[in-house]
Order: C-alpha cells, then structure tokens, then sequence
C-alpha cells in the first residue's frame, strides 16, 4: 500500500488529524448533551411534577425568541449533526485501521493501554443501538413496553424501569457510556493538543474517569432507584 | 602569528634505514600532493576556495555525482552539492541514510568556536590535532579542518540539531580526550546521531527537491574506471539482488572506516571496507592501513558469541579508578573483598601525573598487558588463538566508582554517568553503583583510509574520498570528537569546494552500459557472486571473519612485532587459501541473501588484512595507534623514528599475485615542530 | 538454555509466509536476542538450511535497524531495542514467538525484514529545517531557552525503528511523526516552516497507509526511547493551528 512517491499539495482539512478533531468535538457535544440531560434525569428525585415540568420547561425554553419546542429542534439537531459526524468519522478511521494491518499477529500482548481504549468502536456501535432503541421508547416511538400510557414522561419512566430487563438494558448501555467516556474524554482533550506534558495528560486521564463515573453513576441512579423502589410512580 | 608561519620546511625528508617488509613489497616512486597549497597557512585554503574553478549553475543539472555512503561525510555532502543543483545519486546498504554508522558517535565534536574564552583557536585545534596524531598528518589538511570547524556548529544550529545548552540559552561545550580547552559541542551522549540527522534530514530535502535520488539497500560492489577516470559504479539491490550500473561524472566515496577487519569492533555489524577495497584495486593507493585505534573504555567480551563490543564514553576515566588485583589467585575473587593493598592501580602507578587520564593507547597496552599477565578479571572466556589453540583468559580491568561515590555522593555519580550506568547493567546484568565496572580495550576507528590529495581525490582521477574511509587528517592517532568534525568539514565544505575544480572539464563524455569498462566491471561482480555461490564448502563467511579477526587482533593489534606480523601474513594467505575453497553460502542471489553480502565483505577484509600488516610491519617504529614492540624507549614507552618514518605510506595495488608497490608521501612541517610526546 | 523458537519465514515481499519451529541449545543469558539468532543461523548453515534474514546494524541501540516483535511485544518484554534485549530476560525451556513489525505500509521483503522507507518519505515530506550549507548564522545567534532545548533533545532521540507503528493497533506512524515535529517545533529555527510541515508530514503518513491515531498509547510502551505521547498532542494542536491559518 506504500506510495513510493511523495503527496502534492496536501491540506490539513483532509488529514486524519482532522478527522479526530471532528470526532472529539461532536463528542465534546455529545459530553455536554449527557451531562445536561443527567441533570434533567435526576429531576426525578424531586417527583412526578417536577420531573414533567421540567420537560415542559424544556419546550418552552427560549420562548418567544423561538417557537415552541424551538430550542429543542435546535439542540437535536446540532445532535443529529454531531451524531452524522461523529460516526462518521469513527467509521473513516475504523476503516483506514483495518487497511493499515491486514495481516495479524500471532502472538500480540497489550503492554499499556485501557480496556476502554481499545473498545471504543465496538462501545460506539453499541450506543449507537442503544440511541436508536432509547428514541424509540421515549421520544419517537414512545413505547410503553408494560402497556401504560405514553404520554407522561414521568411515569413512562417509571413504568418501564419497573421492568427489570429494561433497566438491564438501560444499566448494560450506561456502562458502555462509561467505558466510552474514560478513554473518549482524554482521547477529545490529546486530540485538541492539549496534553503537551505528562502532568496535563495524567489530569486529562482523571478528567476521563470522573466524568465516566459521575455520567455513568448519575444515570443509572434512577433506573436503579426505580427498581428498588426508592421513585415509584 | 600564524601567518608567519608556513612558509619554510621545519624538518627533513625521511631516509627510512630499516627495511623489516623486505620481501613482501615492491619500492615504488614517491609520491607528491599535485594540488598541495604553499604559502602562510592560515591562507592556504581560501587561497584555494577562490583559485578552484566555478561551474556555471545551469551546468550543474548535466553534473552527475555518485556519493557512496550516506555517514556524516557523504550524507553533508549529498545535501549540500544537491543544493547547489549538481544531480547526485546517494547510496547506503542500511534501509535508511539515517541509519549510516556515524549516528552510533557518543562524545561530541569539536570546534574552535572559543565561546570559553578559555584560549582555544583554530591554531591551537590545529596544533593539538597534528601533536595527538603523533606527526603523521598533513598539516595543510589539518589547518584546513580546524578552519571550518567554527562553520560547521552553526550550520548544524540553524539546522536544528539540539545540542546541549546552559541555563541561558547558549551552547555548552566540555574538555574531551584530555585536552585543556573546552571546546567539544555534544547533544547528550548522541552526539552523532544528532549531527547524522541533521544531514540526513537535509539531504532528505533535496530528494524531495529532486535533485538527490537516494538508493537504500543498495552495495556498491564495484567502480567503473574508463578511459582513466572514475565514471561509476556497480551496485547490488540488496533486495532482488539486481546488479545494476550506474555512470557519472564523477565518484564520492564515503563508505567509512574499517575497523571489522578484527571481527569484533565497535563499529556497526555492517561496517566494511568493500567500496574502498575494490577502488584500491582499481588503482586507488590505500595509506597507512595500520593505523588503527583501540579504545581503552569497551564493555569486555563476554563469550565466543559475542558479535561486536559497545563502547562506554571515555568520560568515565575521569572520575572512575582502575585496577586489577596484585596477585592472580584474587582475580576470581568478589572486588569488593580484595583488600586496598592487595589492588594494583597501575595507570595511577605508572603515570603518576596523568594517572588514569593517559592516552587512549596508553590505557589500552596497559589493560592488555596486565590481562596477559594473568591479572585480568571477570569470567575466564575461552580464546582461540589465530592457530586454532583454545586457552581461558580472563579479559577485563575493573573501572572502579566506589570512591566517586564516597567522595561526590551516588546521586551526583548518577546525574553524570546514569545512561551509562544503566546500559552497562542491561548489557552485563551486574550493577555498576555495587560492583566495580570491567572494562577492556576495543578497536574503534582507523586513522587509515584511501590516500587523497589536499582536494580529497585519490589515485583516480575523478574518484574522491570523505571521512573515516580517506586517511587524510588525524596521522597515526585521532583525538577524541574529531571524527565527526572531518566528516562534516569534508562533507559540507571541504569536497564541495574541491570537487568543482574537477568539474569544471565537465560534464565528460558520456559513456554507456556497453563501454568495455562497465561490461567488465559488471562481469567481475556477476562472477564474483556465482563464486560465492557454487564453493559449496563447510564454513560460513562468519566463521572466516571470525578467525581473520583472531589473527589480527592477536599480532596486529596493540602491539604488533616483526615475528608475530610475518606469522600472520602467513596465515591470512593460508585462511585466504581456504577462504575461496571451503565457503558455503546457502540460497540465491535474486532475493535477500546477507550470507551472500557478508562473504563479499569478507573477502575484501582478508586482503585488506594481509596489506595492514605489510604496512605494520615496514613501519618499524611506534607513532599514535601502531606500536611496534621494537620500538619502544627503555620504560617501555611508544618510541617515533621521524628520521626514518615521517612519511605516509601510500600502497598500491597490483594483482592477486604481485607484491603490493609502496609509495612514500614526505611530511614537510612548516608551520609546527615535531616533539616526541611523553606522558611520564 | 534450552529454547523452541517460532519464526516467520517468507521468501520474499511476493510470497506467503509461514511460522516456522526450531529447537535451541546452549544459549547462554550474557547472549544478546540478535546473538541468539546468530548461533541460531549458524546452526542452520551447518544443516544446509538458509539463515533466517532479520536487519541489525549498530547493535548498541541507536541506529534503529533492528526490530522484531518477540512475544506478542515490540522489541520484547524490556523498554530497550531488540538488540539490546538480552536472554537474560528469558527462561531455560521457554517459547519464543518472533514475527516481524505487521503494517501494510512495512511490508515484509524477507523473513523478519520490513520495508520502512515510508518513514524516510515522512521526513522527506517536510522533517527538516531548510537551511542551506553555508547560509547559517553565528551559532549563538539565537539562544534557545533551556527548557525547550531539552524538550527538543528528549524527542529527537526517535531512531525511526517503527516500534510504534508494529504495536498500534491502527497501525499508526504518529509518535514517529509527533517526536519529529516537536523536535523542530520547539527550537526557534524551526518556526518558520512549522505548520507547513505539519500538514505536509500528516499528508505524507496518510497517503501512504497509516491508520489514524486514537490515543490508544500502546506506541510509547513500546518505544525504546521512551518517546512520550505528549508528541502526538502537539502533532494534534500544530495542525489545529494550522487548520485555523487554512493551510
Ligand atoms: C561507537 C563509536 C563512537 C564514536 N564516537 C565518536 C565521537 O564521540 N566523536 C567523534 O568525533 N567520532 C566518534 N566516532 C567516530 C565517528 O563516528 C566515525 O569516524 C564517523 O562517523 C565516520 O563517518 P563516515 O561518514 O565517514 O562514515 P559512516 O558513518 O560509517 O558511513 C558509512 C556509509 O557508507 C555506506 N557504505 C559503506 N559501504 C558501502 C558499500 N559498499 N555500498 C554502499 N554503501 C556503503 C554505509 O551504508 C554508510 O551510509 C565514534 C565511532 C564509534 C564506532
Ligand atoms: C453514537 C454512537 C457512537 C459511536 C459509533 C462512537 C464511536 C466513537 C469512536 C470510534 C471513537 C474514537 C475512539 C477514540 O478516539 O479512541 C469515539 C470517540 C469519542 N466519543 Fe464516541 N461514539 C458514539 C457516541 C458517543 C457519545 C454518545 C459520546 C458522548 C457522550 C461520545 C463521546 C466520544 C468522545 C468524547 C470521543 C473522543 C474523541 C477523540 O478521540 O478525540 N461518543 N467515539
Ligand atoms: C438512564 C438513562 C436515561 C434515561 C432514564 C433517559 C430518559 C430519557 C427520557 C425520559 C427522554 C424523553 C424526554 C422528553 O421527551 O422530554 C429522553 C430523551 C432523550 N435521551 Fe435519554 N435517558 C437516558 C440516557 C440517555 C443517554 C445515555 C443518552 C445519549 C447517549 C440519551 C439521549 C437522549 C436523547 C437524544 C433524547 C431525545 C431528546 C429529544 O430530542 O427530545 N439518553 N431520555
Ligand atoms: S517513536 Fe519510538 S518506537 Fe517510534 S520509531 Fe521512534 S524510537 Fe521507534
Ligand atoms: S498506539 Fe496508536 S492510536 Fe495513537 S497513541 Fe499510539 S499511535
Ligand atoms: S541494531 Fe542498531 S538499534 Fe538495534
């Protein structure tokens, strides 16, 4: 595959570099989404009409400037596009990998890297899915899967995370967030060149971990908390 | 005051009197320097910058030139007459230019940049480089290179090579070798890989530029002389195994020393004398191939696996002690319950006022000889001696840091010599902070190489020759950081100031693959390879180069005597002999064949061997890196003959079978008197 | 010791390859890897079986010929060049897998010898200062401060033996690169050309086949010269500022 000759003209917007900017920075997105939306989970502490409320409040933020739901509409679809480009971009490079060896080793020992590091692609397809089936049941499809109504937020939540398979499912993708983020926060910051010494990256790899925990905890706390009862309808 | 100086001879022709070779040479003519420049010689050389010719720029582009090697010496080289816009063709064996052997340099480089204000000028580095080759240099060409010794530092700067730096942002420099001045420039201890880099990446550049096409994994195996000029060379794709031609106007050779003539060196695995050899053979005169010099500070062998000897800085002589135990029957004993009386610090007893700062040479006969005594340390490995007899000896001298470490504290030793410290504990597995260090001499360069004039061309016209593979500048002995300084000052300015003087009758008459000249050249190669090929015998090139090695290191190493050269020419010609008749090497030579690539090599160092100790033997006085057990003063001391020796021996060639002619060169001193050196 | 050796044998870059088993004796642990392999190929020579290929040259660690993958681990289980691993580090009756470096851009010239010319493009792409012989100024025309000369140094020690390459797992060229450009980067002579040579190095590696880096680090563990990954970083962050200059 070798090109014995050398590039012309070549451009930093077609580089790889500029693909891992692109996926650091929807993944940034993608960071402040989750946390924002953690936020808004752990409402359901304070009980069904705060939780509902607040999803109220969420359509009509920004109103008049924006029609109803008009900061929503904004938000998903700078999402949509975070999302197009973020995998996007992790398919281009998944592919390029699997260019660059195609031939295995034998034998190969993994000397320094992270479970997480290395599981990234595969941690992606899986929130990928779990995206697609998380929309289904709350916001496009509005699955009720024990058969209740839909149309409360609230206890839609609840409904379903009373079903133990579900919050299995919801638990299993929390961890493949958590996993995601270890390596993907400190991966965003390396790749916006911001780890130049070995202090900033060994913050940048805290960084990682706190943020897998407190996303990754925060959200399964209310699945959780459903299923053994400390939120009940 | 140096502009007075250079214009009337200090000393006398030679009038050799002794003729020990006598039967193993033919006298020869003598030989002149046509292009030696006369007048005060601090002018001599931009005299001749401004006297050699131009060429026209747009000329440049019709310019071929073959550089050979892609070291500090050809790699400036290639950078810099690609720069010009000459059209040039570079050529290494290794995978990369960047892996040329110069990049394995530890110390540093000197300069006489005096940036010390300690008293350093290029008269004083020219002075120190003549006395520490012992007046057996030119001093023209000595001048010339302490000149643009400055030049080279700031154009390795502005090329980025990091060298060390003082707190305040400029240059650092040491005291290397024992001289007074502080005038070495080092980038840790890697010096040369830095300065490699440098080059490399400049000549990389001009690739990119189109104007140096690079040849990796190429060997030259041949160059082609037609018509009485050198206008290329046949090379070997060392991946398909292709033998090609390739023709220019002219042929760089910088292909390095070689110093694995004795099997083990510190030189690369790789390192040979083939490019040389076969210009030797096409006419090319080799000067004082004897010369050669051991380093006193290598981590001893350690079994008959061993492959090559790694060199420890000489740094450490400054703060560590050396010993050996006073009696034999302690030697396999743990140092550290040998007694102080029962220690033998014999550099310290010998040479109370340099101690264990001798000379390299000094150091190095010392540690032979108390290993010979049978005071030598570490495990007993078991020598074959060059007639095949096996006997245990225990080779190494311990270099001890106990008392630097009681006197500076550990974390001091550390700072200073950790890297050190840490590749001798990887490479011996002992700690040297616990238990003194061994060490034993090894051979690490040669001061002789194919003889050039002033303008580094050889015997054929149109043939140059750069760095350590020319013999021109270091005389009988090099000091310590002067091996990269010539091959930088050839590469970057010396050759492409010289060379164009030969250019400008360029570019010559074309010549193409079917003049007589390349279809034979070509034909020897190609038959040489099927040689190798079909011997079909028992042994491998290896086992050959190993035994070549034990001769040579066993009578024309450390000290080489009348009796024991002649027994070795007889048996290189007898290994010679079984060498063309009992080869085997396996496989092809249309793929990767590096048995096929090490015979070749070898071959080369058999031949190269016998003429080493040829010149070793004629040369019956002791100068530099060549001590000759008959001429030593009364304690034992290295003894010159400048009556009969001032001369450079230039060697020429005539057949499998003739006599090799020896040709003599007279050192005229003009600008410096000859002293005997005594470190007493 | 004793040793069961598993070797890649390959003719050559249009064959296909094969592990092969030998059988070891009297290796004694002040032997280097390479030394081993030595008794290994003479052994062989004896038995009229062709030597097995592997490239060395300085063997001191330096030049950066050597480079094999022993065990799963790139240059093997020490943090040193394959030359300079000893058998020290292994046990009498063990089982050595040795396979040379695994990237489509190396690609295999015989037994344990890769191609790595692509490295010598990388540079040629933009890996210098230009800086023509003769037009340089006084050395201390431009004092660097001591900080970044030392940074400079510590990456510039890189020998180009593509270690990092053979244990990414995208088969990755960026702490090869990233120890180049930092090098120069860090070093006021090398401000003028720094974000064109950033975008002409990354456009030389992914032309010729690299993966792209994502931060796995298994490159530096394998780097004999410690070559950290902050290089990567100021890879990324040369290249975001050249973006940002719309180079
Ligand atoms: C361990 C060690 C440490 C040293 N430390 C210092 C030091 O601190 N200071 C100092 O001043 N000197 C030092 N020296 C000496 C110095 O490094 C060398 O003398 C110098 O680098 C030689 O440079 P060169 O360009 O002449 O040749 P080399 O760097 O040896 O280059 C030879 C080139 O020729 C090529 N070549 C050879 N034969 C062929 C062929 N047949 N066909 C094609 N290509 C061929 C090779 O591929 C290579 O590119 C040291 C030497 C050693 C061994
Ligand atoms: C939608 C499906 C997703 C896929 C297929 C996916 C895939 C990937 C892949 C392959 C990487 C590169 C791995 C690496 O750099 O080491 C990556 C990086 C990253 N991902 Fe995702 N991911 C997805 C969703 C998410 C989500 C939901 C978030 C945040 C909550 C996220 C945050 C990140 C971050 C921060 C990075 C690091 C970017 C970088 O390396 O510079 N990703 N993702
Ligand atoms: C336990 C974990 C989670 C719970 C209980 C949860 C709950 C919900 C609920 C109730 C809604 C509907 C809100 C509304 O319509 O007002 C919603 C929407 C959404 N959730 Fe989650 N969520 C969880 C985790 C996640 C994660 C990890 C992601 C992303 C990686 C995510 C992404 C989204 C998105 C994109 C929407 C749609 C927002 C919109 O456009 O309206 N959720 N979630
Ligand atoms: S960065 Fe390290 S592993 Fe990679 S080529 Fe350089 S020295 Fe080898
Ligand atoms: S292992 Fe590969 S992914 Fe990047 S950090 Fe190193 S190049
Ligand atoms: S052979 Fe030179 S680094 Fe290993």
């Amino acid at each position: 595959m070798a090109t014995p000759t050398l590039v012309k003209g070549a451009r930093a917007t077609r580089s790889t570099v500029a693909l891992k900017i692109v996926m650091a920075v929807s993944g940034l997105v993608f960071i402040g989404y989750v946390l924002a939306h953690m936020y808004g989970n752990l409402k359901a502490f304070a009980g069904h009409d705060a939780y509902n409320d607040y999803a109220h409040h969420l359509r009509e933020f920004g109103e008049p400037m924006l029609p109803y739901e008009g900061f929503l509409w904004v938000m998903r679809l700078v999402l949509v596009i975070a999302l197009v480009a973020h995998v996007g971009a992790a398919v281009a490079l998944w592919r390029r990998a699997a260019k660059a060896r195609t031939v295995k080793y034998q034998v190969k020992k993994n000397q320094s890297s992270s479970l997480s590091s290395r599981t990234m692609r595969w941690g992606g397809l899986a929130l990928l899915l779990f995206i697609v089936w998380h929309l289904l049941h709350f916001t496009v499809g509005k699955v009720n899967p024990s058969g209740g109504a839909t149309n409360d937020p609230y206890n839609l939540m609840v409904e379903s995370f009373d079903l133990w398979w579900m919050t299995v499912i919801y638990l299993l993708a929390m961890l493949a967030l958590g996993f995601h983020l270890h390596h993907g926060t400190f991966s965003a910051i390396q790749t916006l060149g911001f780890t130049n010494t070995a202090s900033s990256r060994a913050r940048a790899k805290q960084a990682g971990w706190v943020l897998a925990v407190v996303v990754a905890g925060g959200f399964s706390l209310v699945p959780l908390s459903v299923l053994v009862g400390i939120i009940e309808k | 005051m140096a502009s007075a100086q250079g214009t009337s001879p200090l000393n006398q022709p030679a009038q050799q009197v002794s003729d020990d070779a006598r039967g193993y040479y033919t006298p020869g003519e003598p030989i002149v320097d046509p292009v030696a420049p006369t007048g005060p010689i601090d002018q001599r050389w931009t005299q001749r910058i401004f006297d050699n010719r131009l060429v026209n720029p747009a000329n440049r582009r019709k310019l071929d030139i073959i550089i050979v090697g892609t070291g500090l010496a050809g790699g400036a080289a290639a950078a810099t007459l690609g720069e010009a816009g000459y059209n040039v063709k570079s050529f290494c064996y290794q995978d990369s230019p960047r892996r040329a052997h110069s990049i394995a340099a530890q110390g540093g480089i000197n300069a006489a940049k005096n940036y010390k204000e300690d008293g350093d000028s290029t008269f004083r580095l020219f002075y120190d480089t003549v006395k520490g080759g012992d007046y057996r240099s030119r001093e023209s060409n000595v001048y010339r290179l302490a000149e643009v010794s400055a030049n080279i530092i700031d154009q390795c700067v502005a090329q980025g090579v990091p060298f060390a730096r003082e707190y305040g942002g400029l240059l650092d420099n040491r005291s290397f070798g024992g001289v007074q001045v502080s005038r070495t420039f080092y980038a840790r201890g890697q010096t040369g890989q830095q300065l490699l880099l440098g080059a490399y990446q400049a000549m990389e550049r001009q690739v990119a530029a189109g104007t140096v096409t690079q040849y990796t994994r190429h060997e030259m195996l041949e160059v082609i002389v037609a018509d009485g000029k050198a206008r290329g060379i046949v090379a070997r794709d060392l991946v398909t195994g292709e033998i090609e031609t390739h023709l220019a106007d002219v042929v760089v050779l910088a292909n390095g020393g070689y110093g694995n003539v004795f099997f083990l060196s510190t030189n690369a695995m790789g390192s040979n004398v083939t490019a040389a050899w076969r210009a030797h053979r096409k006419g090319a005169y080799m000067a004082n191939p004897c010369y050669t010099q051991i380093h006193p500070t290598c981590i001893p062998v350690s079994g008959a696996h061993q492959s090559k000897l790694t060199l420890m800085s000489e740094s450490l002589r400054n703060d560590g002690r050396i010993w050996v135990p006073k009696k034999a029957e302690d030697c396999d004993k743990d140092p550290r319950d040998i007694p102080e009386e029962d220690r033998d610090y014999y550099l310290e007893r010998i040479y109370p006022a340099f101690g264990n700062l001798v000379p390299r040479d000094i150091a190095s006969r010392q540690a032979k000889n108390m290993c010979d005594e049978g005071r030598g340390v570490g495990p007993a490995v078991t020598e074959v001696g060059p007639d095949g007899t096996e006997q245990q000896v225990r080779r190494g001298v311990y270099l001890d840091f106990a008392d630097a470490i009681s006197r500076m504290g550990r974390k001091a030793v550390e700072t200073k010599y950790g890297n050190l410290f840490d590749m001798y504990a990887r490479i011996t597995g002992e700690d040297p902070y616990e238990t003194p260090m061994r060490i034993y001499p090894a051979v690490h360069y040669v001061m002789g190489g194919l003889w050039v004039d002033y303008h580094l061309q050889s015997t054929i016209p149109g043939l140059f020759v750069t760095g350590e593979a020319n013999f021109s500048d270091h005389g009988a002995n090099r000091l310590g950081a002067s091996a990269l300084m010539q091959g930088l000052a050839d590469g970057y300015f010396v050759l492409p100031n010289t060379i164009r003087e030969y250019l400008a009758d360029g570019p010559f008459e074309k010549i193409d693959e079917s003049h007589p000249a390349v279809v034979e050249a070509r034909t020897d190669v190609e038959q040489r390879i099927q040689k190798f090929l079909s011997i079909n015998g028992t042994r491998s090139a290896d086992s050959f180069h190993k035994q070549l090695g034990n001769i040579m290191w066993e009578y024309c190493g450390m000290e080489r005597s009348e009796e024991g050269l002649r027994k070795a020419i007889d048996m290189i010609r007898d290994l010679k002999k079984e060498f063309w008749t009992d080869l085997r090497v396996l496989g092809t030579n249309e793929s990767i064949n590096q048995s096929l690539e090490r015979a070749g090599r070898v071959a080369d160092f058999i031949e190269l061997g016998e003429l080493m100790c040829i010149d070793a033997l004629n040369r019956r006085e002791s100068c530099g890196g060549h001590f000759r057990a008959e001429s030593q003063t009364e304690d034992g001391e290295a003894l010159r003959h400048d009556d009969e020796f001032a001369y450079v021996a230039a060697w020429e060639w005539t057949g499998e079978d003739g006599l090799p002619v020896l040709h003599k060169e007279d050192l005229i001193y003009t600008a410096i008197e000859m002293k005997q050196r005594s470190y007493k | 010791m004793r040793l069961t050796l598993n070797i890649w044998r390959q003719r050559d870059a249009a064959s296909a390859g094969s592990m092969q088993k030998y059988e070891l004796d009297g290796v004694s642990e002040d032997m280097s890897f390479l030394e081993m392999l030595d008794v290994l190929n003479e052994q062989l020579n004896e038995q009229g079986e062709e030597p097995v290929a592997f490239d060395s040259d300085c063997r001191e660690g330096i030049c950066g010929n050597c480079g094999l993958m022993i065990n799963g681990q790139a240059h093997g289980p020490e943090v040193t060049t394959t030359c300079q691993l000893h058998m020290r580090s292994f046990k009498d009756g063990d089982d050595i897998t040795i396979e040379p470096w695994r990237s489509d851009v190396f690609p295999v010239l015989r037994d344990l010898i890769v191609d790595r010319s692509a490295f010598d493009r990388i540079i040629q792409a933009g890996g210098y200062i230009s800086a023509n012989t003769g037009s340089a100024p006084d050395a201390h025309a431009a004092p660097v401060e001591k900080k970044k000369a030392d940074r400079a140094f510590d990456v510039a020690t890189c020998i180009a033996c593509g270690a990092c390459v053979a244990a990414c797992p995208n088969g990755s060229a960026s702490l090869f690169m990233g120890a180049k450009i930092t090098h120069l980067g860090e070093l006021p002579q090398g401000q003028p050309e720094r974000y064109d040579r950033v975008v002409n190095m990354v456009g030389q590696h992914d032309a010729e086949g690299f993966g792209g880096c994502t931060n796995i680090g298994e490159c530096t563990a394998a780097c004999p010269k410690e070559i950290p990954l902050d290089v990567i970083s100021q890879l990324n962050k040369d290249l975001r500022t050249a973006l940002k200059q719309g180079r």
